[in-house]
């Protein structure tokens, strides 16, 4: 389980985030949605530990993420940010293996390298193993990011827009497979989505936020209703089933 | 430059996934031996006269060289890593600067007398403590992510460096006749001029931060791959940083003390091992700097002396192409 208690994020005087505090519970996929500028990101980001909250706690499994040693906590705990840019030339196969850092310190075993070629095969990336990253298209890149993070093997993993770059055949993928993850290997997934309807096909639980809060969190059906995706967009928005399906439509 | 796009093309051949003809391994066994005949080269042809007297003159040349290559060549590999750039050097971005004016207010607070009768080894540990000191503060506060932007830090970087420079001259000025005489002795050092009695002390500090470089070589590498993604795998970034700072401001203090202000030489071989190395991994990378540092001085030493009589001038040859390179790679990435 995945608390934060009081946690709030000020640049200078501009509050950002919070305070908030909630919980997201163990296993299954939990969505944050909300319009740009939120406080997903922010909120993901603190609880990864990549940022310093001005307040609160967070703790993930139990571990208190600013105290706990970042290396133990990356055997737990798998954060993958938007924006990631890296000076060295890797092949798909190399970022990929950075993945099981954690557990080898940067010299894989037999065990590694099985995991490492799991995550790729898990992301259809196997054909793409020994090409370099700056060869790939936008979306291979984001998936060979993933499979890092997926190779990494934590509890807990936090992914900010998995589905930039991606088509929507790979969007579907993507989702398909994180929640073959959630299902088959019990992971607590947690993830920053813009589209609402893939966010609701997909998650067991959502959060939504708006200016720094949460305005509620529920189940996608809880979520997926007119005046709550209204309120939380600040656009007129209206959910339909289709074949069962709560789906949004917001583009008139 | 067509020789570098050689290189690099063998290394990343046109199709991809193709193998790369060389191992990293068997790269770096062929530089090592090429450094071991630069190294003969220098030590044993073309002695004129006494064996006896030229050839112990020569070791400690060759043990300054060995300290220049190590300290430059790992110094700029680790820097460019822990600050996710391959541009900027400690050297570009005011070291050089940092360490005169270090000197010069050594001189102008403690005088010429002092420098004179403390001269030798714990005024060098002293200076050298003080430097990394004030560098690592100076670099860490730069680096923690305050500025973001590189464009940004290369601007501070520089218009620090040339402050410190402004006011080591000020200062300069101030001085009497007499210190400024014992300072510029201090400041330029030169390769072919070397205080044999610092070598020991120098080789023992480049030895304990190669072992310390080398036991982190896997964290290294996982730096590469940037702040939040390094922090994701579990590696300690700001420790790491600072570590890291604190030795290259070391290596960097001390090859500065013994050969020299250097500032285009760490960037030229760093640039060359990327190209050559064939692994993004630091132990090749960064032993693959240090050979090809000991090259590129051992035989330009070599020629430089031998061939066309102007052994003094070897830095300046080393600044002025590895200048070159530097703005060549600037123009053609376009971007740092």
């Amino acid at each position: 389980m995945i608390e934060f208690h009081d946690v709030s994020m000020s640049y200078q005087d501009k509050r950002v985030l919070g305070p908030v505090s909630g919980t997201i519970r163990e296993g299954g996929i939990t969505s944050l949605i909300g319009p740009n500028g939120a406080g997903k990101s922010t909120l993901m980001t603190i609880i990864g530990r990549l940022l310093q909250p001005t307040s609160g706690t967070v703790t993930v499994g139990g571990l208190d993420v600013r105290s706990t040693k970042t290396q133990e906590l990356a055997k737990h705990l798998s954060i993958l940010r938007q924006e990631n840019h890296i000076t060295a030339r890797l092949t798909v196969r190399e970022l990929v293996g950075f993945g099981r850092f954690p557990h080898c310190q940067g010299r894989l075993t037999a065990e590694d390298v099985r995991h490492v070629d799991e995550a790729m095969e898990f992301l259809n990336l196997t054909d793409l193993a020994d090409r370099f990253l700056d060869q790939l298209s936008g979306g291979q890149r984001q998936r060979t990011f993933v499979a890092m993070v997926l190779a990494q093997d934590t509890k807990y993993v936090l992914l900010d827009e998995p589905l930039n770059n991606l088509d929507m055949k790979h969007a579907v993928l993507m989702m398909r497979q994180l929640r073959r993850a959630a299902d088959e290997l019990g992971k607590t997934i947690v993830l920053v989505i813009h589209d609402v309807n893939i966010a609701a096909a997909y998650s067991d639980h959502i959060i939504a936020l708006r200016d720094g809060l949460i305005v509620t969190s529920g189940t996608s059906d809880e979520i997926m209703r007119d005046e709550i995706l209204t309120d939380v967009f600040d656009t007129p928005v209206t959910v339909h089933a289709i074949n069962g399906q709560p789906t949004a439509v917001y583009a008139r | 430059m067509s020789v570098l796009d050689s290189v690099r093309a063998r290394a990343v051949p046109a199709g991809t996934g193709e193998r790369r003809r060389l191992s990293p391994g068997v790269r770096l066994a062929i530089v090592a031996v090429i450094a071991a005949v630069a190294v003969a080269c220098y030590l044993f042809l073309f002695i004129r006269g006494s064996f006896d007297f030229t050839f112990p003159r020569r070791l400690t040349v060759l043990g300054a060289m060995l300290v220049a290559a190590f300290a430059h060549g790992m110094g700029t590999v680790v820097f460019h890593t822990v600050t996710d750039n391959r541009i900027l050097t400690p050297s570009i971005i005011g070291f050089d600067s940092l360490y005169t004016l270090m000197q010069t207010l050594t001189v102008f607070f403690f005088g010429a007398t002092a420098i004179a009768t403390s001269e030798g080894i714990p005024k060098l540990v002293l200076q050298t403590a003080l430097m990394v000191a004030l560098a690592t503060l100076l670099y860490r506060w730069l680096f923690s992510g305050r500025f973001g932007s590189l464009f940004l830090m290369l601007l501070v970087g520089v218009v620090l460096g040339m402050a410190f420079d402004s006011l080591s001259t000020f200062i300069q000025r101030v001085l009497s006749p007499t210190e400024y005489d014992m300072l510029s002795v201090e400041l330029m050092g030169r390769l072919s001029s070397v205080p044999g009695d610092y070598l020991p002390l120098a080789f023992g500090i480049c030895i304990v931060v190669g072992v310390i470089l080398w036991r982190r070589r896997h964290r290294l590498d996982a730096l590469l791959l940037g702040r939040d993604t390094a922090t994701n795998i579990g590696v300690a970034y700001k420790r790491e940083l600072t570590l890291m700072l604190v030795l290259i401001a070391l290596l960097v203090a001390f090859a500065t003390a013994l050969a020299g202000p250097m500032t285009f030489f760490g960037f030229l071989v760093a640039t060359l091992a990327y190209q050559i190395a064939g692994s993004y991994k630091h132990q090749y990378v960064m032993p693959m700097a240090f050979l090809l540092g000991v090259i590129t001085l051992a035989f330009g030493q070599f020629f430089m002396q031998h061939i066309f009589y102007a052994g003094g001038f070897l830095t300046v040859i080393i600044e002025f192409v590895g200048g070159i390179l530097f703005l060549f790679m600037l123009l053609r990435k376009g971007t740092l």
